[in-house]
Protein backbone atom coordinates (compact mmCIF):
# COMPACT_ATOMS: atom_id res chain seq x y z
CA UNK A 1 0.00 0.00 0.00
CA UNK A 2 2.86 2.33 0.93
CA UNK A 3 4.50 1.55 -2.39
CA UNK A 4 1.26 2.17 -4.31
CA UNK A 5 0.83 5.50 -2.56
CA UNK A 6 4.33 6.46 -3.62
CA UNK A 7 3.63 5.44 -7.21
CA UNK A 8 0.42 7.47 -7.19
CA UNK A 9 2.29 10.47 -5.79
CA UNK A 10 4.69 10.31 -8.71
CA UNK A 11 1.97 10.09 -11.36
CA UNK A 12 1.15 13.46 -13.02
CA UNK A 13 -2.56 12.95 -12.38
CA UNK A 14 -2.01 13.18 -8.63
CA UNK A 15 0.36 16.14 -8.66
CA UNK A 16 -0.63 18.38 -5.73
CA UNK A 17 -3.17 15.88 -4.43
CA UNK A 18 -3.61 15.94 -0.65
CA UNK A 19 -1.80 13.03 0.94
CA UNK A 20 -4.88 12.02 2.96
CA UNK A 21 -6.89 11.79 -0.26
CA UNK A 22 -4.08 9.95 -1.98
CA UNK A 23 -4.11 7.47 0.88
CA UNK A 24 -7.83 6.90 0.33
CA UNK A 25 -7.31 6.35 -3.40
CA UNK A 26 -4.40 4.00 -2.78
CA UNK A 27 -6.79 1.82 -0.82
CA UNK A 28 -8.65 1.19 -4.09
CA UNK A 29 -5.50 0.68 -6.21
CA UNK A 30 -3.59 -2.29 -7.51
CA UNK A 31 -0.74 -2.91 -9.91
CA UNK A 32 -1.28 -4.20 -13.44
CA UNK A 33 0.92 -5.43 -16.25
CA UNK A 34 -0.58 -5.88 -19.70
CA UNK A 35 1.33 -7.66 -22.44
CA UNK A 36 1.17 -6.24 -25.94
CA UNK A 37 -2.18 -7.05 -27.50
CA UNK A 38 -3.98 -7.63 -24.24
CA UNK A 39 -7.16 -5.69 -23.60
CA UNK A 40 -7.49 -3.51 -20.52
CA UNK A 41 -11.24 -3.49 -21.11
CA UNK A 42 -13.76 -3.97 -23.88
CA UNK A 43 -16.72 -1.94 -25.07
CA UNK A 44 -19.93 -2.77 -23.22
CA UNK A 45 -18.22 -4.28 -20.20
CA UNK A 46 -18.81 -2.87 -16.77
CA UNK A 47 -16.49 0.08 -16.10
CA UNK A 48 -15.36 -1.13 -12.72
CA UNK A 49 -11.74 0.04 -12.88
CA UNK A 50 -9.77 2.84 -14.53
CA UNK A 51 -6.03 2.99 -15.18
CA UNK A 52 -3.11 5.31 -14.69
CA UNK A 53 -0.44 4.37 -17.22
CA UNK A 54 3.06 4.21 -15.79
CA UNK A 55 4.90 2.78 -18.80
CA UNK A 56 3.78 1.62 -22.22
CA UNK A 57 1.10 2.60 -24.70
CA UNK A 58 -2.60 1.87 -24.99
CA UNK A 59 -4.91 2.25 -28.00
CA UNK A 60 -8.56 3.23 -27.63
CA UNK A 61 -10.45 1.39 -30.34
CA UNK A 62 -13.91 0.95 -31.74
CA UNK A 63 -14.66 -2.49 -33.15
CA UNK A 64 -16.24 -2.49 -36.58
CA UNK A 65 -17.83 -5.78 -37.66
CA UNK A 66 -16.18 -7.15 -40.76
CA UNK A 67 -13.37 -4.62 -40.57
CA UNK A 68 -10.25 -4.01 -38.54
CA UNK A 69 -10.80 -2.07 -35.33
CA UNK A 70 -10.58 1.71 -35.68
CA UNK A 71 -8.02 3.30 -33.40
CA UNK A 72 -9.31 6.67 -32.23
CA UNK A 73 -6.50 7.63 -29.85
CA UNK A 74 -3.34 6.32 -28.28
CA UNK A 75 -2.36 7.04 -24.70
CA UNK A 76 0.99 6.77 -22.99
CA UNK A 77 2.88 7.16 -19.74
CA UNK A 78 1.26 9.74 -17.49
CA UNK A 79 -2.15 9.37 -19.14
CA UNK A 80 -5.43 8.10 -17.70
CA UNK A 81 -7.32 5.32 -19.45
CA UNK A 82 -11.06 5.26 -18.89
CA UNK A 83 -13.67 7.79 -17.82
CA UNK A 84 -16.85 5.71 -18.09
CA UNK A 85 -16.51 4.74 -14.42
CA UNK A 86 -17.62 8.33 -13.63
CA UNK A 87 -20.96 8.25 -15.36
CA UNK A 88 -23.87 5.86 -14.88
CA UNK A 89 -24.49 3.18 -16.17
CA UNK A 90 -20.69 2.68 -15.87
CA UNK A 91 -20.08 0.79 -19.12
CA UNK A 92 -17.03 1.17 -21.39
CA UNK A 93 -17.67 2.92 -24.68
CA UNK A 94 -14.44 1.73 -26.32
CA UNK A 95 -11.97 -1.10 -26.29
CA UNK A 96 -8.60 -0.35 -24.70
CA UNK A 97 -5.71 -2.50 -25.97
CA UNK A 98 -2.08 -2.49 -24.88
CA UNK A 99 0.15 -1.78 -27.90
CA UNK A 100 3.26 -2.78 -26.00
CA UNK A 101 4.03 -4.08 -22.53
CA UNK A 102 2.15 -1.63 -20.34
CA UNK A 103 2.38 -1.11 -16.60
CA UNK A 104 -0.50 0.67 -14.95
CA UNK A 105 -2.19 1.31 -11.66
CA UNK A 106 -5.82 0.21 -11.70
CA UNK A 107 -8.25 2.03 -9.43
CA UNK A 108 -11.33 0.06 -8.36
CA UNK A 109 -14.20 2.27 -9.50
CA UNK A 110 -16.93 1.23 -7.08
CA UNK A 111 -14.48 1.48 -4.17
CA UNK A 112 -13.52 5.01 -5.20
CA UNK A 113 -17.10 6.06 -5.97
CA UNK A 114 -18.10 5.02 -2.44
CA UNK A 115 -15.24 7.00 -0.92
CA UNK A 116 -16.12 10.05 -3.04
CA UNK A 117 -19.75 9.82 -1.87
CA UNK A 118 -18.60 9.81 1.74
CA UNK A 119 -15.89 12.45 1.33
CA UNK A 120 -17.07 15.12 -1.08
CA UNK A 121 -13.71 16.90 -0.92
CA UNK A 122 -12.15 13.78 -2.38
CA UNK A 123 -14.88 13.65 -5.02
CA UNK A 124 -14.26 17.31 -5.88
CA UNK A 125 -10.51 16.72 -6.11
CA UNK A 126 -11.06 13.79 -8.47
CA UNK A 127 -13.49 15.79 -10.62
CA UNK A 128 -11.16 18.78 -10.91
CA UNK A 129 -8.53 16.40 -12.27
CA UNK A 130 -10.76 14.40 -14.57
CA UNK A 131 -12.65 17.28 -16.14
CA UNK A 132 -9.63 18.91 -17.83
CA UNK A 133 -8.68 15.51 -19.24
CA UNK A 134 -12.17 15.01 -20.64
CA UNK A 135 -12.30 18.54 -22.05
CA UNK A 136 -8.86 18.18 -23.65
CA UNK A 137 -9.90 14.91 -25.26
CA UNK A 138 -13.10 16.49 -26.52
CA UNK A 139 -11.06 19.34 -28.03
CA UNK A 140 -8.64 16.86 -29.58
CA UNK A 141 -11.52 14.86 -31.06
CA UNK A 142 -13.01 18.00 -32.56
CA UNK A 143 -9.66 18.90 -34.07
CA UNK A 144 -9.44 15.41 -35.58
CA UNK A 145 -12.94 15.83 -37.01
CA UNK A 146 -11.95 19.14 -38.60
CA UNK A 147 -9.45 17.31 -40.80
CA UNK A 148 -7.13 20.30 -40.59
CA UNK A 149 -4.25 18.78 -42.51
CA UNK A 150 -6.22 18.20 -45.71
CA UNK A 151 -6.85 20.50 -48.65
CA UNK A 152 -8.14 23.90 -47.60
CA UNK B 1 16.21 52.33 -71.75
CA UNK B 2 19.65 51.11 -72.76
CA UNK B 3 20.38 47.39 -72.85
CA UNK B 4 22.72 47.77 -69.89
CA UNK B 5 20.10 49.62 -67.85
CA UNK B 6 17.48 47.04 -68.73
CA UNK B 7 19.80 44.31 -67.47
CA UNK B 8 20.32 46.15 -64.17
CA UNK B 9 16.58 46.67 -63.72
CA UNK B 10 15.98 43.02 -64.48
CA UNK B 11 18.59 41.95 -61.93
CA UNK B 12 17.24 44.03 -59.09
CA UNK B 13 13.53 43.87 -59.75
CA UNK B 14 11.80 41.54 -57.33
CA UNK B 15 8.95 41.33 -59.81
CA UNK B 16 11.00 39.69 -62.52
CA UNK B 17 10.76 35.91 -62.50
CA UNK B 18 13.89 33.96 -63.37
CA UNK B 19 13.61 30.86 -65.43
CA UNK B 20 14.06 27.52 -63.69
CA UNK B 21 13.89 24.05 -65.14
CA UNK B 22 12.27 21.11 -63.42
CA UNK B 23 15.16 18.77 -62.83
CA UNK B 24 13.46 16.08 -60.79
CA UNK B 25 9.95 15.21 -59.73
CA UNK B 26 9.27 13.13 -56.63
CA UNK B 27 5.69 12.04 -56.05
CA UNK B 28 5.14 12.36 -52.29
CA UNK B 29 1.39 11.85 -51.91
CA UNK B 30 -1.52 11.45 -54.29
CA UNK B 31 -1.84 15.24 -54.56
CA UNK B 32 1.65 16.36 -53.56
CA UNK B 33 4.97 16.40 -55.40
CA UNK B 34 8.47 17.61 -54.64
CA UNK B 35 10.13 19.48 -57.49
CA UNK B 36 13.84 20.11 -57.81
CA UNK B 37 14.27 23.35 -59.76
CA UNK B 38 17.58 24.25 -61.39
CA UNK B 39 18.32 27.83 -62.47
CA UNK B 40 18.57 28.40 -66.20
CA UNK B 41 19.96 31.94 -66.04
CA UNK B 42 22.91 32.11 -63.67
CA UNK B 43 23.34 30.88 -60.15
CA UNK B 44 20.66 30.23 -57.57
CA UNK B 45 20.50 32.91 -54.85
CA UNK B 46 21.21 31.95 -51.25
CA UNK B 47 18.27 31.24 -48.97
CA UNK B 48 17.54 30.92 -45.28
CA UNK B 49 15.43 27.95 -44.05
CA UNK B 50 11.86 29.16 -43.69
CA UNK B 51 11.88 31.50 -46.69
CA UNK B 52 9.63 31.03 -49.72
CA UNK B 53 9.70 31.58 -53.47
CA UNK B 54 7.00 32.75 -55.81
CA UNK B 55 6.63 30.02 -58.44
CA UNK B 56 5.07 31.06 -61.71
CA UNK B 57 3.36 28.53 -63.95
CA UNK B 58 3.56 30.34 -67.28
CA UNK B 59 0.17 31.43 -68.46
CA UNK B 60 -1.59 30.31 -65.31
CA UNK B 61 -0.30 32.35 -62.41
CA UNK B 62 1.95 32.61 -59.39
CA UNK B 63 1.88 30.99 -55.95
CA UNK B 64 4.00 31.34 -52.84
CA UNK B 65 5.68 28.02 -52.05
CA UNK B 66 8.05 27.40 -49.16
CA UNK B 67 11.55 26.21 -49.88
CA UNK B 68 11.73 22.65 -48.61
CA UNK B 69 15.45 22.13 -49.24
CA UNK B 70 18.40 23.37 -51.24
CA UNK B 71 19.47 21.08 -54.06
CA UNK B 72 22.48 18.95 -53.22
CA UNK B 73 25.39 21.01 -54.49
CA UNK B 74 23.85 21.86 -57.86
CA UNK B 75 22.36 25.26 -57.07
CA UNK B 76 18.78 24.06 -57.17
CA UNK B 77 15.75 24.87 -55.06
CA UNK B 78 13.50 22.11 -53.78
CA UNK B 79 9.79 22.82 -53.36
CA UNK B 80 7.00 20.55 -52.17
CA UNK B 81 3.71 21.48 -53.79
CA UNK B 82 0.20 20.29 -53.03
CA UNK B 83 -2.51 20.68 -55.65
CA UNK B 84 -5.06 22.94 -54.02
CA UNK B 85 -5.95 25.26 -56.88
CA UNK B 86 -5.30 26.15 -60.51
CA UNK B 87 -1.78 27.51 -60.00
CA UNK B 88 -0.50 24.92 -57.55
CA UNK B 89 -2.15 22.23 -59.69
CA UNK B 90 -0.37 23.49 -62.82
CA UNK B 91 2.97 23.58 -60.97
CA UNK B 92 2.45 20.15 -59.44
CA UNK B 93 1.74 18.66 -62.87
CA UNK B 94 4.99 19.91 -64.43
CA UNK B 95 7.25 17.17 -65.69
CA UNK B 96 11.02 16.89 -65.83
CA UNK B 97 12.42 19.43 -68.29
CA UNK B 98 9.47 21.81 -67.99
CA UNK B 99 10.18 25.48 -67.35
CA UNK B 100 8.66 27.79 -64.78
CA UNK B 101 9.34 31.25 -63.40
CA UNK B 102 10.69 31.86 -59.92
CA UNK B 103 10.98 34.99 -57.84
CA UNK B 104 12.71 34.96 -54.49
CA UNK B 105 13.68 33.95 -51.96
CA UNK B 106 11.45 36.16 -49.86
CA UNK B 107 10.62 36.63 -46.21
CA UNK B 108 12.16 35.97 -42.84
CA UNK B 109 13.38 32.47 -42.00
CA UNK B 110 13.62 30.38 -38.85
CA UNK B 111 15.99 31.94 -36.28
CA UNK B 112 17.58 28.60 -35.50
CA UNK B 113 20.87 30.12 -34.41
CA UNK B 114 19.02 31.68 -31.46
CA UNK B 115 18.38 28.12 -30.26
CA UNK B 116 22.08 27.19 -30.11
CA UNK B 117 22.94 25.70 -26.72
CA UNK B 118 19.33 24.91 -25.88
CA UNK B 119 16.64 22.39 -26.74
CA UNK B 120 14.69 22.57 -29.99
CA UNK B 121 11.09 21.47 -30.46
CA UNK B 122 9.87 21.30 -34.05
CA UNK B 123 6.14 20.78 -34.48
CA UNK B 124 4.73 20.23 -37.96
CA UNK B 125 1.24 19.57 -39.23
CA UNK B 126 0.61 18.08 -42.66
CA UNK B 127 2.40 19.97 -45.42
CA UNK B 128 3.82 22.23 -42.69
CA UNK B 129 6.70 19.80 -42.52
CA UNK B 130 7.98 21.20 -45.85
CA UNK B 131 9.01 24.67 -44.60
CA UNK B 132 10.49 23.04 -41.50
CA UNK B 133 12.55 20.50 -43.39
CA UNK B 134 15.44 22.87 -44.23
CA UNK B 135 15.71 23.98 -40.61
CA UNK B 136 15.80 20.33 -39.52
CA UNK B 137 18.58 19.76 -42.08
CA UNK B 138 20.46 22.81 -40.79
CA UNK B 139 20.19 21.79 -37.14
CA UNK B 140 21.09 18.16 -37.79
CA UNK B 141 24.10 19.17 -39.86
CA UNK B 142 25.31 21.16 -36.88
CA UNK B 143 23.94 18.79 -34.25
CA UNK B 144 26.58 19.36 -31.57
CA UNK B 145 25.56 22.97 -31.05
CA UNK B 146 22.12 22.02 -29.77
CA UNK B 147 20.94 20.08 -26.76
CA UNK B 148 17.84 17.89 -27.11
CA UNK B 149 15.89 17.96 -30.37
CA UNK B 150 12.31 16.80 -30.75
CA UNK B 151 10.54 16.61 -34.10
CA UNK B 152 6.78 16.14 -33.69
CA UNK B 153 4.71 15.59 -36.81
CA UNK B 154 0.98 15.18 -37.18
CA UNK B 155 -0.89 14.26 -40.30
CA UNK B 156 -4.28 12.99 -41.38
CA UNK B 157 -3.54 9.31 -41.94
CA UNK B 158 -0.58 6.98 -42.55
CA UNK B 159 -0.90 7.33 -46.34
CA UNK B 160 -0.50 11.11 -45.96
CA UNK B 161 2.95 10.83 -44.38
CA UNK B 162 5.20 13.37 -46.05
CA UNK B 163 8.92 12.56 -46.49
CA UNK B 164 8.28 9.09 -45.10
CA UNK B 165 11.82 7.79 -45.73
CA UNK B 166 13.45 10.90 -44.36
CA UNK B 167 11.33 10.74 -41.21
CA UNK B 168 12.44 7.15 -40.81
CA UNK B 169 16.10 8.09 -41.20
CA UNK B 170 15.73 10.86 -38.60
CA UNK B 171 13.96 8.43 -36.30
CA UNK B 172 16.85 5.99 -36.52
CA UNK B 173 19.26 8.58 -35.19
CA UNK B 174 19.81 8.35 -31.46
CA UNK B 175 20.28 12.09 -31.06
CA UNK B 176 16.82 13.16 -32.26
CA UNK B 177 13.39 12.32 -30.85
CA UNK B 178 10.94 11.88 -33.70
CA UNK B 179 7.27 11.28 -32.96
CA UNK B 180 4.59 10.97 -35.61
CA UNK B 181 0.87 10.93 -34.96
CA UNK B 182 -2.10 10.51 -37.27
CA UNK B 183 -5.73 11.53 -36.89
CA UNK B 184 -7.04 8.35 -38.45
CA UNK B 185 -5.17 5.06 -38.31
CA UNK B 186 -5.41 1.87 -40.29
CA UNK B 187 -4.64 -1.62 -39.05
CA UNK B 188 -1.01 -1.41 -40.20
CA UNK B 189 -0.27 1.73 -38.19
CA UNK B 190 1.51 1.09 -34.91
CA UNK B 191 2.31 4.68 -33.99
CA UNK B 192 0.43 7.39 -32.15
CA UNK B 193 -3.16 8.31 -32.94
CA UNK B 194 -4.37 11.75 -31.96
CA UNK B 195 -3.64 15.40 -32.61
CA UNK B 196 -0.07 16.64 -32.70
CA UNK B 197 -0.34 19.00 -29.66
CA UNK B 198 -0.89 15.89 -27.52
CA UNK B 199 2.71 14.83 -28.24
CA UNK B 200 4.18 17.95 -26.66
CA UNK B 201 3.62 16.96 -23.04
CA UNK B 202 5.33 13.61 -23.72
CA UNK B 203 8.30 14.97 -25.66
CA UNK B 204 11.63 15.12 -23.90
CA UNK B 205 12.71 18.75 -23.69
CA UNK B 206 13.35 21.36 -21.06
CA UNK B 207 10.71 24.08 -21.51
CA UNK B 208 12.90 26.65 -19.78
CA UNK B 209 15.60 26.37 -22.43
CA UNK B 210 13.64 25.22 -25.45
CA UNK B 211 12.95 27.07 -28.67
CA UNK B 212 9.94 25.90 -30.66
CA UNK B 213 9.39 26.12 -34.41
CA UNK B 214 5.83 25.42 -35.51
CA UNK B 215 4.26 25.16 -38.96
CA UNK B 216 0.94 23.83 -40.14
CA UNK B 217 -2.63 24.97 -40.60
CA UNK B 218 -3.32 27.99 -38.37
CA UNK B 219 -5.88 26.14 -36.30
CA UNK B 220 -3.33 23.41 -35.57
CA UNK B 221 -0.77 26.08 -34.65
CA UNK B 222 -3.21 27.71 -32.21
CA UNK B 223 -3.66 24.43 -30.34
CA UNK B 224 0.05 23.68 -30.53
CA UNK B 225 0.94 27.06 -29.11
CA UNK B 226 -1.47 26.41 -26.24
CA UNK B 227 0.22 23.10 -25.46
CA UNK B 228 3.70 24.64 -25.68
CA UNK B 229 2.67 27.47 -23.34
CA UNK B 230 1.07 24.95 -20.95
CA UNK B 231 4.35 23.03 -20.96
CA UNK B 232 6.17 26.21 -19.94
CA UNK B 233 7.78 27.43 -23.17
CA UNK B 234 7.98 31.24 -23.23
CA UNK B 235 6.13 33.08 -26.00
CA UNK B 236 9.42 34.76 -26.92
CA UNK B 237 10.84 31.37 -27.84
CA UNK B 238 7.95 30.11 -29.97
CA UNK B 239 8.07 30.82 -33.71
CA UNK B 240 5.30 30.18 -36.21
CA UNK B 241 5.32 30.15 -39.99
CA UNK B 242 2.15 31.87 -41.08
CA UNK B 243 0.34 30.77 -44.21
CA UNK B 244 -1.37 33.70 -45.83
CA UNK B 245 -2.25 34.54 -49.41
CA UNK B 246 0.86 36.26 -50.73
CA UNK B 247 0.90 38.10 -54.02
CA UNK B 248 3.69 40.65 -54.47
CA UNK B 249 5.95 39.04 -51.81
CA UNK B 250 7.57 42.35 -50.84
CA UNK B 251 4.91 44.03 -48.68
CA UNK B 252 3.39 46.31 -51.30
CA UNK B 253 0.07 44.82 -52.34
CA UNK B 254 -1.38 44.15 -48.90
CA UNK B 255 -2.79 40.72 -49.74
CA UNK B 256 -1.07 39.10 -46.80
CA UNK B 257 -1.55 41.89 -44.27
CA UNK B 258 -1.69 40.45 -40.78
CA UNK B 259 -2.48 43.22 -38.33
CA UNK B 260 0.24 45.80 -38.79
CA UNK B 261 2.60 43.30 -40.42
CA UNK B 262 2.86 41.78 -43.86
CA UNK B 263 3.41 38.04 -43.76
CA UNK B 264 5.50 38.08 -46.96
CA UNK B 265 7.92 40.72 -45.70
CA UNK B 266 7.80 40.50 -41.90
CA UNK B 267 7.23 36.75 -41.95
CA UNK B 268 6.34 34.09 -42.83
CA UNK B 269 8.20 33.14 -39.64
CA UNK B 270 6.87 35.25 -36.78
CA UNK B 271 7.52 35.20 -33.07
CA UNK B 272 4.49 34.26 -31.01
CA UNK B 273 4.55 37.28 -28.71
CA UNK B 274 4.47 39.53 -31.78
CA UNK B 275 1.34 37.93 -33.21
CA UNK B 276 -0.41 36.35 -30.22
CA UNK B 277 -2.99 39.14 -29.90
CA UNK B 278 -4.18 38.77 -33.47
CA UNK B 279 -3.66 35.05 -33.93
CA UNK B 280 -7.22 34.23 -32.98
CA UNK B 281 -8.84 37.37 -34.39
CA UNK B 282 -11.27 36.62 -37.18
CA UNK B 283 -10.97 38.32 -40.56
CA UNK B 284 -7.37 39.41 -39.99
Amino acid sequence: MQELEQILAEHPFFAGFESAHRHLVAGCARNHRFDAGRYLFREGESADEFFLIRHGRVALEIASPGHASIVIATLGAGDIVGASWLVSPYRWNFDARALEVTRAIGIDASCLRCKCDVDHDLGYAMMTRFLPILVNRLHATRLQLLDVYGKR
Amino acid sequence: MSTENAKVVELISPFTPRRYRVEHVQRELSDTVTLTLAPVDGARPAFVPGQFNMLYAFGVGEAAISISAGGAGNGAFVHTVREVGAVSGAIARLGVGAMLGLRGPFGVGWPFLSAVGGDVVIVAGGLGLAPLRPVIHAILSDRNRYNRIAVLFGTRSPVELLYRHELESWRQRLDVEVEVTVDHADAQWHGHVGVVPSLIARAGFDPQRATAFVCGPEIMMRFTVGALRDAGVAAQRIYLSMERNMKCAIGLCGHCQFGSAFVCKDGPVMRLDAVADILAVREV
